[in-house]
């Protein structure tokens, strides 16, 4: 879980038939979280979904996504190691708290059982396993994603504006808890945001981008 | 000559195969066909319309599967032209030895169209032991399907004769019941004068409203004899003259101003259970005292035959010519006409279909097995069904259809 | 890539049997039926058609029929949706709609029949008190020259179809706020419903509306019951002709079939040039920017057809129990003297063989068509396309009259040899149950929100296993409820039944439908009672499992 990763961009171009969307040449080192900005229709989701591997056909992309010096960029979605943090926590509704968990997790039984409990106890969850996740607050379902996310042995990790739907005071507390972890991770990460104070608090590198077509 | 050759035929598919499954058994070496038939699974497609004959058809097949080890599967059909239809299409096909259609309950113009299409299997009936039973040589309807020779491509199996039926309880207030009664087709003009909306028939092409048809032709021509021969030997027009002014005199007081006719025999039964007739009929004589037994006809209910005497015929089972299992289909044609299987069917418990035995000639013993219900009020008295007349010509019958559709569908 | 496939599969399932089917039609309708010496083409089964007694009104019925029954299933869904959204009867009725679509078409006539006619149930409950009849009213109201009891029937199906149809569309356009928007705007809710959902929400039911169009112009057994009788109306007349035992009127059937054919295609197009007009009509009322004017009447005209319409089928429902366990029932009695259950003690011996025939070959159709429904779009989802266009030839078996094509579809499968059988039974359903099938989950399937795949595939999982893991188990309640419609629709077919198992297999409905040949309501009224309890045991199961399973997933509950 802690050996540090290397995330390199180079050149990538993104464009919409002729009209050129994203162009970004950039490297993350271990625990370092570059942040990308933007106003709506900048880009960004689709600079997401490019490196996540969910590119849209309608998008050409060139450049190479490279981890660890491995090229990722021919690879599907499920093979890169890139985990993903969305706006909502988006536990799966029919599993319980536990489930979701274990849902990315790789191993045996026994092992895996005390793997989850350990990690709810990480983030003050002890004994939620078997909860329904539509019952837990809106900042314990932030921490189950969070915890689900790191389970799954990312090797990279990209944000996706996660803390804007959380109340302001749950938003400070997210923020410190996410970037905390990813660093202790060694984790490579990408942000993207249009909320400055998301940008101070992971503290790396800030890209902006401008919207399309200008 | 024509046996051997019509033998020779139905070989010939199985000769030409090197699969081919077997050979067409011969009527005639009855152990061969019983033998043959044993294992058989019989398909048979008849009517399906009647719980008792239905439950009356389950009886016989538990009875051959023990009897002769064959399986008779009841192919349900509500009109049998469908299996008509099925061994056409089987034909047109290029299947001409494996069919579906094992065994079909018919007469009439279904048997005329099989036969002219050459889709039956056959001559067969003369070589089944029980066939004897019905003494043909005095009984000559038991071998003419509407005065069709069969020529033994059926057998038979039942009778049917037009019997009228009537709720008493609710004629009653007309003075004696039987005296206001219809005795004849000019009888029932006038009835229905006195009673409008009480009467109908169903609608044409009905099989018992096409009966009900050539009933009062019978009735109301002077020209008889034509009836009994193909229509086109005669002037259509001019014989039927008299039928159709005669409808056009009724319909007025008939159930919905004859705008409307029930669509079968069964739907005006009906009509009567709802009492929204007081005078109906039927082609199966039993019918009225079995649904009083079933609740649908009051038990005031009673039956009788007018006394100018009504259409009567038989009908029979008939086997298609691409059949693969026709010695089984022959050992039940052959089953269904012993006596203990015709009284079964003639117990008013049972179905109540009458026997085609000559019941007068056979042993005491089987006698005594066909005495009727002569308790059931409303059950034919004694002897009633003695006044039959028999059925025109078959192509009588498509033409009326015609006729009477041409003259009264769609104004 | 078996996923690649589907679409294809599933249009060449579909399609092919429908064109062999016509084809093996249209040569007899030119006199081609080597079989019964039509050796060379001709016209003489088209004058032959033109010839029979009555052949223009039954066309015109047919026609009509089609078109008005359509129309008004339509109004009265929409009136519904538009006055009554929210409201405690949305509640009720939106519970019903599933027992009301399971009731088969025949079982719901046969109801509507006996409620009506002059003899029936309401004539029995007026009478003699109020009416004075001792003896039944001489009165043509069931199978009336106009085809008014038939569209009423039809009219009583086809809004519960309808209605399903439209509330499973209705979630992808938001309807709530947009009627919240109008209402802010000075809107009544009824009127702002009917300007600013109605609109949108057609397109989304247009293929569906088409289907009804398509059925009900070529309808069998409802016009059977309920339909005119002189002359009767033209699908019905077909099925005479195939089934006369002069053989010579299968050329005269077969012309009808293409008829038929045409007269489902000319009340298509006119419903098109009705969808232009109303379209203007609509544009030009919608601009005029009325924002109350009416409300009142909607409120009513949405709520009482539709309460008119399912308490007639229930009634009818009702009416069918009481005579299954009627004795002798004289009229005006308003219920039987004595009861009995004789009718069901003769029927339950019987039950058994057709019941298992009926499940297996229902199961057998739905889950077939399940699986390729699920592939396709599935297929869909990784590919990241919307829907081959292809795919719109699903709803070929719903648009093209039964009656038109499979008689021929039968001379085809016996040309190929094959043997009557379950399973080719289970084939022919599929014809009619996959497009159902299809129509009830596709929207369901791509409303699910694309980031649970993605979030589910950067936790590691596999395609598949994001299939069988995520989708599956998330869609697990309209998934069931499209089994249940799919074995409602196997469970309902007649024809297919009897005419691919050369009657040799019995299903409840073929049973209920020979037994209707003899007339006994009361042991009508016994099948037609089991016929309509299969399927409505299919959607308890569709909705209660779900249920069951999630009761303790609180996000599962409603959920899409």
């Amino acid at each position: 879980m802690t050996t540090p990763h290397r995330l390199a961009l180079r050149d990538l171009h993104i464009r919409l038939g002729d009209t050129p969307l994203v162009a970004l040449d950039a490297e993350i080192g271990p625990g370092e979280v570059l942040t990308v900005m933007g106003p709506s229709g900048s880009g960004k989701s689709t600079l997401l979904a490019f490196l996540a591997g969910f590119l849209a056909p309608e998008f050409a992309a060139s450049g190479r996504i490279l981890l660890d010096g491995r090229d990722l960029t021919p690879l599907p979605a499920e093979r890169r190691g890139i985990g993903l943090l969305f706006q909502d926590p988006l536990l799966f509704p029919h599993l319980s708290v536990a489930g979701n968990l274990r849902f990315g997790l790789a191993g045996t039984g026994a092992d895996k059982a005390a793997r989850v409990e350990q990690a709810l106890a990480h983030v003050g969850l002890a004994g939620f396993g078997e909860r329904d996740p539509a019952t837990l607050s809106g900042g314990q379902k932030a921490r189950v994603a969070l915890m689900r996310l790191l389970l799954s042995a990312p090797s990279a990790v990209l944000l996706d504006e996660p803390f804007s739907k959380l109340d302001t005071h749950l938003r400070q507390a997210m923020r410190r808890l996410v970037f905390e972890h990813l660093r202790e991770a060694g984790l490579p990460s990408l942000l993207v945001t249009h909320d400055r104070e998301d940008a101070e608090a992971a503290g790396g590198p800030v890209i902006e981008l401008s919207p399309a077509g200008r | 000559m024509r046996a051997p050759s019509l033998r020779l035929a139905a070989l010939l598919p199985a000769l030409l195969t090197s699969t081919g499954l077997m050979a067409a058994p011969d009527p005639a070496d009855w152990p061969a066909v019983l033998e043959e038939a044993r294992g058989q699974t019989v398909y048979w497609y008849a009517w399906a319309g009647d719980q008792r004959t239905n439950d009356y058809i389950d009886w016989v097949a538990e009875r051959v599967d023990e009897r002769f080890d064959i399986d008779l599967e009841h192919v349900k059909v509500g009109n049998t032209a469908e299996a008509v239809s099925r061994v056409l299409a089987e034909k047109q096909a290029g299947n001409d030895t494996a069919g579906n259609v094992d065994l079909i309950w018919l007469n009439g113009e279904n048997f005329a169209a099989m036969k002219e299409s050459d889709l039956l299997f056959g001559p067969f009936a003369r070589a089944l032991p029980n066939f004897a039973l019905t003494r043909p040589a005095d009984n000559p309807e038991v071998v003419t399907d509407f005065t069709l020779p069969t020529e033994g491509y059926e057998s038979p199996w039942g009778r049917s004769q037009i019997t009228y039926y009537y709720d008493s309880d609710a004629l009653r207030g007309n003075g004696d019941a039987h005296d206001a009664l219809p005795q004849d087709i000019e009888g029932l003009l006038a009835w229905a004068k006195a009673n409008p909306g009480r009467f109908t028939y169903p609608r044409i092409p009905d099989f018992t409203g096409s009966t009900f048809l050539k009933q009062a032709l019978i009735e109301l021509t002077d020209r008889d004899e034509a009836l009994y021969a193909p229509v086109e030997e005669s002037d259509f027009a001019a014989v039927t003259a008299p039928l159709w002014d005669y409808l056009d005199a009724l319909h007025p007081h008939l159930w919905r101003g004859g705008r409307q006719f029930p669509a079968s025999s069964p739907e005006m039964r009906r009509l009567m259970g709802d009492g929204a007739l007081s005078l109906a009929f039927t082609f199966t004589p039993s019918e009225p005292a079995a649904a009083v037994a079933d609740y649908e006809l009051p038990p005031s209910t009673r039956s009788y035959v007018p006394d100018s005497g009504t259409l009567g015929n038989v009908h029979f089972v008939a086997i298609p010519y691409n059949s693969p299992h026709q010695a089984g289909a022959m050992v039940i044609a052959d089953y269904l006409l012993s006596p203990e299987a015709q009284a079964t069917k003639q117990d008013l418990d049972v179905w109540g279909d009458r026997t085609v035995l000559d019941v007068a000639r056979l042993p005491a013993e089987d006698q005594a097995r066909f005495a009727l219900d002569a308790e059931n009020p409303a059950m034919l008295p004694a002897g009633a069904l003695a006044r039959t007349l028999p059925e025109p010509h078959p192509s009588w019958m498509t033409s009326l259809q015609d006729a009477w559709q041409a003259r009264y569908v769609g104004r | 890539m078996m996923l690649r496939l589907a679409p294809a599969l599933i249009v060449t399932l579909l399609v092919a049997p429908i064109l062999a089917g016509l084809a093996m039609a249209l040569l007899p309708a030119f006199g081609y039926l080597p079989a019964l010496g039509g050796e060379s083409l001709s016209l003489a089964p088209w004058r032959a058609l033109a010839a029979q007694p009555g052949i223009g009104r039954s066309v015109a019925i047919s026609f009509a029929g089609g078109l008005v029954a359509t129309a008004l299933s339509l109004a009265v869904v929409l009136l519904y949706l538009a006055a009554a959204s929210g409201s405690r009867l949305d509640r009720w009725i939106r519970r019903l709609v599933s027992p009301l679509l399971s009731i088969p078409h025949a079982a719901a006539a046969f109801g509507l029949a006996f409620l009506i006619a002059p003899t029936g149930l309401l004539a029995r409950l007026a009478s003699p008190a109020l009416t004075g009849w001792e003896q039944p009213p001489d009165l043509l109201i069931v199978q009336d020259p106009w085809g008014l009891s038939l569209i009423a029937g039809l009219v009583i199906k086809e809004v519960p179809f309808l209605l399903l149809m439209s509330l499973a569309a209705l979630p992808q356009l938001d309807a709530e706020r947009r009627v919240a928007m109008a209402r802010s705007l000075g809107y009544r809710p009824a009127i702002a419903w009917l300007k600013v959902v109605a609109p949108a929400l057609y397109p989304l039911i247009r293929l569906p509306v088409f289907a009804v169009i398509a059925y009900a112009s070529s309808v069998v057994d409802v016009a059977m019951i309920l339909g005119p009788t002189l002359p009767p109306t033209l699908a019905v007349s077909i099925l005479t002709w195939f089934s006369d035992p002069d053989l010579d009127q299968r050329f005269l059937a077969s012309a009808g079939a293409i008829l038929q054919l045409g007269v489902t295609a000319a009340a298509l197009l006119a419903w098109w040039g009705l969808e232009r007009l109303m379209a203007r009509l609509m544009t030009a009322w919608i601009a005029r920017g009325g924002r109350d004017r009416g409300e009142a009447g909607l409120r009513l005209a949405g709520k009482l057809p539709i309460l008119l319409a399912t308490g007639i089928a229930f009634a009818g429902v009702g009416g069918l129990a009481i005579t299954s366990v009627a004795g002798f029932w004289r009229f005006p009695d308003a219920l039987p003297r004595t009861m009995t259950l004789d009718h069901w003690a003769q029927a339950l011996p019987a039950l058994g063989e057709p019941l298992a025939s009926t499940v297996l070959i229902a199961l057998g159709a739905t889950l077939l068509a399940a699986a390729l429904v699920l592939a396709a779009l599935e297929n869909e989802q990784r590919t990241g396309r919307t829907a081959s266009k292809a795919l719109w030839l699903l709803y070929l078996p719903l648009i093209v009259p039964q009656i038109a094509f499979l008689f021929g579809l039968v001379v085809v499968m016996e040309q190929l040899g094959t043997r009557p059988s379950h399973g080719l039974i289970v084939f022919g359903h599929l014809l009619f149950v996959l497009p159902y099938v299809f129509l009830s989950l596709s929207e369901a399937y791509r409303r699910i929100d694309p980031r649970w795949t993605r979030l589910a595939l950067t936790l590691g999982a596999s395609p598949n296993a994001v299939f069988w893991r995520v989708r599956l188990p998330m869609l697990l309640a309209p998934l069931l409820t499209a089994c249940a419609v799919g074995l409602a629709v196997s469970i309902g077919q007649y024809l297919p039944t009897q005419l691919l198992g050369a009657g040799r297999v019995s299903t409840v409905t073929t049973e209920a439908v020979s037994l209707a040949a003899g007339g006994n309501r009361r042991v009508i009224g016994v099948w037609a009672l089991v016929q309509a309890g299969l399927p409505l045991a299919g959607f308890a199961i569709a909705i209660g499992l779900p249920k069951l399973l999630w009761s303790h997933r609180r996000g599962m509950q409603g959920a899409p």
